[in-house]
């Protein structure tokens, strides 16, 4: 299990290929990338802040469930802070399995949580205005699902 | 007993500092929301409508009724906006 909070960029690609080629014949990998949406071009800029200690420990907690709801081989979770623009990759989970299904439940569930179970706050800049994203009852919704 | 408490996002910009240590005899998360709100009109703003407010303990999500027994750090924040 592998957790990083970080503030630089990630390369999607090196990290999805190094989780895979260490997951050696396990059978699959199901990886997810969130990215900075531009919003039609009014976005300029996002920045996230982030509670530093309980932000790894929430992370932690949350994987250490799913490999407790599911068979997993491994799963990483990178998650970055401060100002990002459109386009750039925010965050991406990896989970890795016998089988696609528990590694495409075990990734939907990471998502779900570490949304609005992990200690981060998004902030959008457009134009002149600068606002705090508001968490969406649905978000919330979506973790009785499981 | 005294206590660190952290302040983010919408919370930390409207009280005006991140972090802040008191001393208090609160026994309750609620009973140090209603001491600080007490204290100034910023504190009061903040949290105002406590639906929009979280709180941790130790870095451990909580209620407002939960205990400040043993706690060394409380963080108040807003629904968190990850992924």
């Amino acid at each position: 299990m592998q957790i990083r909070v970080q503030e630089a960029p990630f390369d999607y690609g090196a990290e999805s290929a190094r989780f895979t080629d260490g997951c050696n014949g396990i059978g699959a990998v199901v990886t997810f990338c969130g990215i900075v949406r531009n919003d039609g071009g009014a976005l300029q800029a996002m920045e996230i802040e982030h509670y530093p200690g309980m932000t790894e420990r929430a992370l932690t907690q949350i994987a250490e469930e799913a490999a407790r709801r599911w068979t997993l081989a491994d799963c990483l979770i990178i998650h970055r802070f401060g100002r990002m623009t459109p386009g750039e990759k925010i965050m991406m989970v990896a989970t890795a399995s016998a089988h696609r299904a528990d590694a495409f439940a075990a990734a939907d569930f990471l998502m779900d949580y570490l949304k609005s179970r992990a200690p981060f706050w998004k902030k959008e800049f457009s134009g002149d205005s600068a606002e705090w994203v508001a968490a969406k009852d649905a978000d919330e919704a979506a973790l009785e699902r499981w | 007993m005294t206590l660190d408490i952290l302040y983010f996002a919408w919370l930390r910009e409207r009280i005006g500092l991140p972090r802040e240590t008191v001393t208090t005899e609160a026994a309750t998360v609620a009973d140090l929301v209603a001491e600080l709100s007490a204290r100034e009109d910023r504190y009061a703003l903040a949290f105002s409508d406590l639906s929009a407010v979280r709180v941790a303990l130790d870095q451990d999500l909580a209620d407002f009724d939960a205990p400040l027994a043993g706690v060394r750090e409380v963080a108040f924040f807003p629904p968190m906006t990850g992924g």
